[in-house]
């Protein structure tokens, strides 16, 4: 069996599970955040019971408009306050947590073998802990949040194996870009991605989250790496939930393989309006930009702010562009204090903000006007997604948009650092 | 069940961005959704739309968030099925629970254009461009679908499950 497989297997109380099975599986976590959290708890009012299955396994954030950005927002997060002490539900206030998808890994909440389904599509980003970690809708969530069990069909498994060495300036986001631009938006449409490879062997937590954040940009259920040191040397230090690692079988099954050579791979912008719109740098030509927002479940960790600030530190931003940083949670908004990160992204011209999605998905800190274009280390560049249907989104690592906003066009560190 | 409506057409990879801007997203009225239902792709779909209407579209229908707004904005805006060659996995879930039929079909987009008479029966995945004067079969859903679109999605298929337990 694949990882996938293996989890749901144990989740099902089956010896095996094959691919296309409908099964229910037995889920260890429950999510919500204060865009699908109101219709979920709608949903499951209609169920008619008074409790959820267990209040330390359903978890509520607010992230998308919140702090909230106006009174209609400040309404759906309300109810789902007032939902999470009704419950005695597990709930991170506004300034206390952050990006669900980094939070609830930070805070020790999802473990190695865990199921894990959250009412949004970037719950895949905890693949990385090598937790059977997937979104769905919010109807969904609510039966989950009710019976503990959802129903799923198990996926095919789709085997990316990653070889070489990587360039200076070349990070996870690189790979996933590149590899999002190899197979395409639905190139693993319902599968789950299992990463492996020599190249992947070095990368840390927050780069490996990265990847598995972007898992369903290419259509996929979950991106899952198999567990080793780094994973559980991050897991031991921040949890004290039981964990189970689970490999997949040498004789595992796979839909698919593909084999990439990395060694020579360029840092990736995807063009609007698909993250599978890909070039590398060297073939971007000359465009000019308005704005560069470096945050988001994507990359908005630690590690991404450290790479950001190294490159702006000492520079100033472009007089014509807006660049906005918004870390992903309020531990790393805390480190990002302490090591002086924030103090070199303002004395650079960069407004920084507390932890939230933000302008990622169009909702406020950062809205864009018809004819604009954004550099974003966010994952998704569809029309209309930060903005004015007309204005452009193109991904990219942080480096990549920390040299854009110094250099106000598309741009390498290479270009700005010495 | 019979369903017969006009079609609109789209293309490939369809998001739910563009089903439901996330500039909508601080309301979970579905009538308020509705109003802006494909707003950033098709700004008179609201207006042109009627109650029954399908949409046709090709590969990967509904990819990107797990909002459910998309799915409601577009039920309740009068669509009754959508046919496309796949759905993005979180957008087929969805509709399902919310009792939207959507059927896997390839051929239908390619050879139906905007404002064709569409009928299907739901029953047999049968699907028939009146105007053209020809027929597809739909992937059929497995068993367990079924059960679940015929008692009317997720919540009443638990409710049901629940009942059982308590006796």
């Amino acid at each position: 069996m694949t990882l996938a497989e293996k989890i749901l297997a144990a989740h099902t109380g089956k010896k095996k599970v094959a691919p296309g099975e409908l099964v229910s599986v037995r889920v260890d976590l429950v999510m919500a955040n204060d865009i699908t959290a109101p219709i979920a708890i709608r949903e499951f009012r209609r169920l008619g019971l008074s409790r959820v299955f267990d209040p330390k396994k359903v978890v509520l954030v607010p992230s998308h408009f919140a702090p909230n950005k106006d009174i209609n927002s400040a309404g759906q997060a309300k109810l789902m306050r007032e939902f999470a002490r009704e419950q005695g539900c597990i709930y991170f206030e506004q300034g206390q947590g952050g990006i669900e998808h980094v939070l609830l890994p930070q805070k020790g909440m999802v473990v190695p073998g865990y199921v894990y389904v959250g009412a949004d599509s970037h719950t895949c980003t905890s693949g990385a802990l090598g937790a059977f970690a997937t979104g769905m809708g919010s109807t969904d969530i609510a039966v989950a949040m009710a019976t503990g069990e959802i129903w799923m069909r198990v996926p095919h498994t789709i085997k990316l194996v990653y070889h070489g060495k990587l360039n200076k300036w070349v990070r996870s986001k690189d790979l996933i870009l590149y590899t999002i631009g190899q197979i395409g938006v639905d190139g693993a449409l319902y599968a789950s991605m299992e990463f492996h490879g020599d190249a992947l062997k070095g990368l840390s937590m927050d780069s490996r989250f990265t990847m598995s954040n972007m898992a369903v940009e290419a259509g996929a259920k979950v991106g899952l790496f198999p567990v080793d040191e780094v994973t559980l040397e991050y897991v031991r230090a921040r949890s004290k939930r039981p964990y189970t690692v689970y490999e997949p079988d040498l004789d595992a099954q796979y839909a698919e393989v593909h084999e990439f050579d990395v060694t020579n791979l360029e840092p990736q912008i995807a063009f609007p309006h698909l993250p599978s719109k890909t070039r590398p740098l060297s073939q971007v030509g000359d465009i000019k930009i308005d704005q560069v927002f470096i945050g988001s479940c994507t990359n908005g960790k630690i590690e991404d702010l450290r790479e950001a600030a190294s490159i702006m530190r000492g520079k100033y931003v472009a007089p014509w562009v807006r660049c906005i940083v918004i870390p992903a949670s309020n531990e790393i908004y805390l480190q990002a204090l302490r090591e002086g990160l924030i103090e070199t992204f303002v004395e650079a011209g960069a407004a920084f903000s507390t932890s939230t999605c933000g302008p990622c998905l169009g909702g406020y800190m950062g809205v864009l006007a018809e004819g604009e274009r954004c550099v974003s280390t966010s994952n998704r560049n569809f029309v209309g997604r930060m903005g004015h249907p007309k204005s452009e989104v193109y991904l990219a690592s942080p480096a990549v948009a920390a040299a854009s906003a110094i250099l106000g066009r598309i741009a390498g560190p290479a270009e700005v650092v010495h | 069940m019979k369903i017969r409506g006009f079609a609109h057409k789209y293309g490939a990879d369809v998001d739910t961005d563009v089903i439901i801007p996330a500039r909508y997203l601080n309301v979970s009225d579905s009538a308020e959704l509705a109003k802006h239902c494909m707003e950033d792709i098709d700004a008179d779909f609201v207006k042109r739309v009627k109650p029954g209407d399908v949409i046709v579209a090709t590969t990967n229908f509904g990819c990107g968030s797990s909002r459910e707004h998309a799915p409601i904005a577009i039920k309740t805006a009068g669509v009754s099925c959508i046919i496309a060659k796949s759905f993005a996995r979180i957008f087929f879930r969805n509709s399902i629970n919310l009792g939207l039929p959507v059927l896997e079909c390839d051929g239908v987009c390619e050879e139906t254009d905007k404002g064709d008479l569409l009928e299907v029966e739901l029953a047999t995945g049968e699907i028939r461009n009146v105007t053209k004067g020809k027929t597809y079969r739909a992937k059929p859903y497995p068993e367990f679908m079924l059960d679940l679109i015929k008692v009317g999605g997720l919540i009443e298929y638990t409710k049901q499950k629940l009942d059982i337990r308590r006796r």
